[in-house]
């Protein structure tokens, strides 16, 4: 089950199975040959451009497009009056102005009535070359009746905020879900009431209340969003690149939208640089280059620039969450309760399963032991982008790490008891598991304390805190945060789990060919995670065949079996399985083939490192490369057996798997200038068994990067007039390599009991968990100066203003 | 306007409109992909190609100003079919995933050699700051020009 066993080495220098293994994709990478969306030409190729609102909430009275259609070599220009006129036989509606979000609500392609976040789209230019296209967007005259936006979650529960949606004929902005609700809930709110009202009155016990706001941020992969359609009108057939980390998804959101045959839509994701949830969504300039292609007959590509990507693209967060915690004075917690303020943009375009409106957020009651926990999440419209479950989130479990971990931060600060300790003092034990939570989460397996350890050792804890507390007496300020997290991943179990309807299951396809070589077909997608490698690996774990003689297939619909795609650390859980069941599927068929050649019964077989032999006679037996040779013979196989190896499997998961890990980051401050040096940053992740514990650790890194972003650097802010004050590299800052410290790494193995390799998906991990451990650093560098809480991200003017006692308020539009 | 330039070691010349960047010039008149494009503010670095030996951000010159010049992108990097040693570092440090920021990465990485063949952590550190990964967390970035450091290629060593 687990990576423990000696692995043999093939004769390309490869481990046959599990272990660090260089990536097959690098080859082509590191020399520039990759092909991402933009790479792709294709002959008479045309180019096309958007015209995006300036305003977050305006009434369009009229478009003139008559000097934009005037320039040479501009093709068309659409509007949402000319996709109006377009009739659309599909069950979503009859015209093409509209297009169904992930969440079963409605949003504009190009806006008919009005805009409703800056950055909307509003035309559509198609020309012959992209600065053509660039050009003629200039020329596009709308004129816009400004309404008062409104920019800020709170400000649009007001009963007399203009109504953003009235598209819908609704009267306020409330969100509702396909199940009727307006609010969502989790956990038992009564028994949590109680147990926080009894430790109020309790003199033995606390309750530490803290408002906690996750700002809105953005995934911004370095490679923006884009596509390149082609529609065959001989034949009808539909051909998208785009960057989608769901193909299969895509192909059948776009057969719903456009009313096209499904079986004639091919979407081929080749090399994407970076997703991070930002390519999971359907965007409108997506559906305007299918339309596109459809109206002038001609391959067209739509590619955004960045500031479209950062203002109109998946967001993610912007969570304004209330969280009360209440434990006993020695530190133990008896109960939690959030509320939380959910902005979902304009259009409520979160690609989360159905029955999760706030995704998985309710596994908020984190690594802890206590009985009670509740929270109820109201969502919102505002003029805002479109979007919320972006950006390495699990779905959501980002905020609900993020807000427990504040709030034990808070809770060890008010009893004036070490982090450690206290976490220590609540984590769930081993034999708790399969532990339920009190909102009903089945986790699978852990060693919490263990890990927590490992980091403390890595860290040299205890020598920290001597260090802190002498820096403190000669008033320098450094911080020591620590965050615990735990994940649900791989979504997930088809009963309870899909989007618009498709079920969460993927299919995986592996073919041996007569020479032993093999080809695996993913439904999922690889972004940078290195899937042709690990993939590869896993077939060699379970089949014996060298990794570099397994070709790995992701990204294109017409060669790969359906399933939902990478996001949501998915891809291991879900396909990873999927992986090792067709393999032993073939070896199960391998298992008669050889029985057959060896004149035996297949039961008096057994198998060891990629052979089939007689037991007790381990000379006599075939390798799985011998078999397939043979499956493809002449060689009579028995009665209902059809010969050949190759075979095909769904996994539908049984459950989530429960990755987590403990992190430690120590952080310098300087209080005269707010800055905030992350000196070192401690992971020790467990994610059960590790395919290949390089790209493990690859996946980590990049994760912290995150945290540590989102923590100090990154945020979308907005002015009080609607304007998107993070719509470029300049505003929106990225941490970069002076940021960023040299990680240091630490493992733990706890396999998924349930998953066929023990793996539990780890891409998101460190994206989840990192933001608290940075924030909580800071914090407590702070708190010689009283602070308990201030908002991410931990700018140096934020810092500066903490201090003073004037924490930047990052809930609201700013003046 | 006629625009001529060498690009690894090529001669290329191209009619283009005078406002042609030279990121565009190189992706679609030369036909070289493997120079990206990321931002719209000279912040990202993905489009870093060597001019005349120097990183340069391509997406904020203009081609016109290039012209006459020594281009060198990443397709320039591997001689005789053997890659370069920072190619190779990379890949023996997994100093990549997505491959978007790679093609820049690696042209400042050689040159950071090229100027000092032992550099410390913080000289790497702050001879990439100029461009962004969201993928690998710069790590392994790192460690990858510190292993070509510790690889020069073989006509490298006797130099
Ligand atoms: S494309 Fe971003 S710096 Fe050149
Ligand atoms: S490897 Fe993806 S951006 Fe650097």
């Amino acid at each position: 089950m687990t990576a423990v066993q000696e692995v043999p080495i093939s004769a390309g220098g490869n481990p046959i199975g599990f272990g660090s293994m260089k990536r097959v994709e690098d080859q082509r990478f590191v020399r520039g040959q990759g092909n991402y969306v933009d790479d792709v030409n294709l002959p008479g190729m045309l180019h096309s451009a958007i015209l995006r609102s300036p305003w977050a909430h305006a009434r369009i009275k009229s478009i003139d497009t008559s000097a934009a259609l005037a320039l040479p070599g501009v093709i068309a220009v659409l509007t949402g009056k000319d996709l109006e006129g377009i009739p659309r036989p599909s069950l979503l509606g009859d015209n093409f102005a509209w297009m169904p979000t992930l969440s079963y609500d409605t949003q504009a392609v190009l806006a008919t009535d009005k805009v409703r976040f800056q950055g909307q789209e509003v035309a559509y230019v198609i020309a012959e070359s992209r600065y053509i296209a660039k050009d003629a967007v200039e020329l596009i005259d709308v004129d816009y009746e400004p309404l008062e936006p409104v920019m800020d979650a709170k400000r649009a529960m007001d009963p007399g905020a203009p109504v953003i949606r009235d598209d819908k004929g609704q009267t306020d902005n409330s969100i509702t879900d396909v199940h009727g609700h307006k609010t969502w809930e989790s956990g038992n709110a009564i028994s949590t009431a109680e147990a926080i009202a009894r430790a109020e009155a309790d003199p033995n016990c606390v309750v530490v209340t803290q408002e906690v706001m996750y700002p809105r941020v953005h995934p911004a992969p370095m490679e923006t969003c884009g596509s390149v359609a082609h529609l065959d009108k001989v034949t009808g057939q539909l051909t998208l690149y785009t960057t989608s980390q769901a193909p299969h998804a895509h192909r059948t959101v776009y057969a719903m939208v456009a009313g096209l045959p499904e079986q004639k839509i091919r979407v081929i994701a080749p090399d994407i640089g970076g997703g991070f949830g930002n390519k999971v969504g359907v965007y409108p300039g997506y559906v305007l280059s299918i339309l596109g292609t459809i109206v002038t007959g001609k391959p067209v590509k739509w590619i955004e620039d960045r500031g479209e990507n950062l203002m109109s693209t998946s967001f993610a967060r912007d969570y304004h969450m209330t969280g009360k915690i209440a434990a006993t004075k020695d530190g133990k917690i008896l109960a939690v309760d959030v509320d939380v303020l959910a902005d979902h943009g304009a259009f409520n375009g979160v690609a989360q399963p159905t029955n999760y409106p706030a995704g998985f957020f309710h596994i908020f009651s984190g690594s802890y032991d206590y009985p009670d926990a509740h929270c109820k999440v109201t969502p919102v419209y505002t003029n805002k982008a479109p979007g919320g479950v972006a950006y390495a989130c699990s779905f959501r479990i980002t905020e609900a790490v993020y807000v427990i971990e504040r709030l034990v931060d808070c809770l060890a600060a008010e009893l004036g008891m070490d982090p450690a300790e206290l976490r220590l003092k609540n984590l769930l034990k081993p034999d708790q598991f399969p532990y339920t939570s009190p909102t009903g989460w089945v986790y699978d397996s852990g060693q919490y304390e263990k890990t927590m350890r490992v980091a403390m050792e890595i860290a040299g804890y205890d020598e920290l805190r001597r260090e802190q507390a002498e820096k403190r007496a000669r008033g320098e300020y450094m911080g020591i945060g620590i965050s615990f997290f735990t994940e649900g991943v791989g979504a997930g179990p088809r009963k309870d789990m899909d989007i618009l309807g498709l079920g969460m299951a993927d299919g995986i396809e592996l073919r041996v060919h007569p020479t032993g070589k093999a080809v695996l077909r993913l439904s999922v997608m690889s972004q940078g995670q290195g899937h042709e490698t690990t993939y590869a690996q896993i077939v060699a774990h379970e089949l014996g065949i060298p990794p570099e003689d397994i070709d790995v297939v992701n990204g294109d619909t017409d060669q790969t079996p359906f399933g939902l795609g990478t996001y949501g650390s998915r891809s291991m859980p879900v396909s990873g399985a999927a992986a090792a069941i067709v393999s032993r599927k073939v070896k199960e068929r391998a298992r008669i083939v050889a029985a057959a050649a060896l004149e035996c019964s297949p039961d008096d077989l057994e198998w060891e490192l990629g052979r089939w032999s007689v037991k007790g006679d381990k000379e006599r037996g075939k390798t799985i490369q011998e078999i397939a040779l043979l499956s493809h013979s002449s060689l009579e196989l028995p009665e209902g057996v059809e010969g050949h190896l190759d075979a095909t499997a769904v996994y539908n998961p049984p459950n989530l798997t429960y990755p987590y890990g403990a992190y430690i980051c120590v952080v310098d401050v300087d209080p005269g200038t707010g800055v905030v040096k992350v000196r070192r940053f401690i992971a020790v992740d467990d994610c059960g068994t590790r395919v290949n514990p390089m790209l493990v650790d690859g996946q980590v890194h990049g994760g912290i990067a995150d945290g540590i972003g989102m923590a100090l650097m990154e945020l979308i802010a907005f002015d009080t007039d609607g304007n998107n004050l993070g719509g470029s590299f300049m505003d929106y800052l990225l941490p970069t390599s002076m940021e960023c410290p040299s990680f240091e790494l630490g493992e733990t193995v706890t396999p998924s009991p349930h998953h066929p390799i023990g793996a539990k998906g780890v891409g998101e991990s460190a994206t989840v968990g990192s933001p608290a451990a940075v924030v909580n650093a800071v914090m407590d560098a702070l708190a010689p100066f009283g602070v308990r809480h201030a908002d991410m991200p931990l700018t140096p003017s934020n810092v500066w203003r903490a201090i003073q006692g004037n924490p930047i308020r990052v809930d609201m539009a700013i003046e | 306007m006629e625009i001529s330039m060498k690009i690894n070691g090529a001669e290329v010349t191209h009619d283009v409109e005078p406002r042609t960047l030279l990121v565009h010039f190189v992706r679609e008149n030369a036909g070289l992909r493997g120079t990206h494009w990321g931002c719209d503010t000279s912040n990202c670095g993905a489009c870093v190609l060597w001019v005349d030996g120097t990183p340069t951000k391509s997406c904020t010159m203009l081609a016109a100003s290039a012209a006459g010049h020594d281009i060198t992108t990443v397709e320039g990097l591997e001689k005789d079919g053997k890659l370069d040693p920072i190619q190779q570092g990379f890949i023996e440090c997994h100093g990549l995933q997505c491959g978007f920021c790679t093609p820049g990465m690696l042209m400042t990485g050689r040159w950071i050699l090229d100027n000092n063949p032992k550099p410390s952590e913080e000289e790497i550190r702050e001879g990439i700051s100029g461009q962004l990964c969201r993928c690998t967390g710069y790590k392994n970035i790192v460690d990858s020009i510190h292993w070509a450091a510790d690889h020069p290629a073989e006509n490298e060593v006797s130099a």
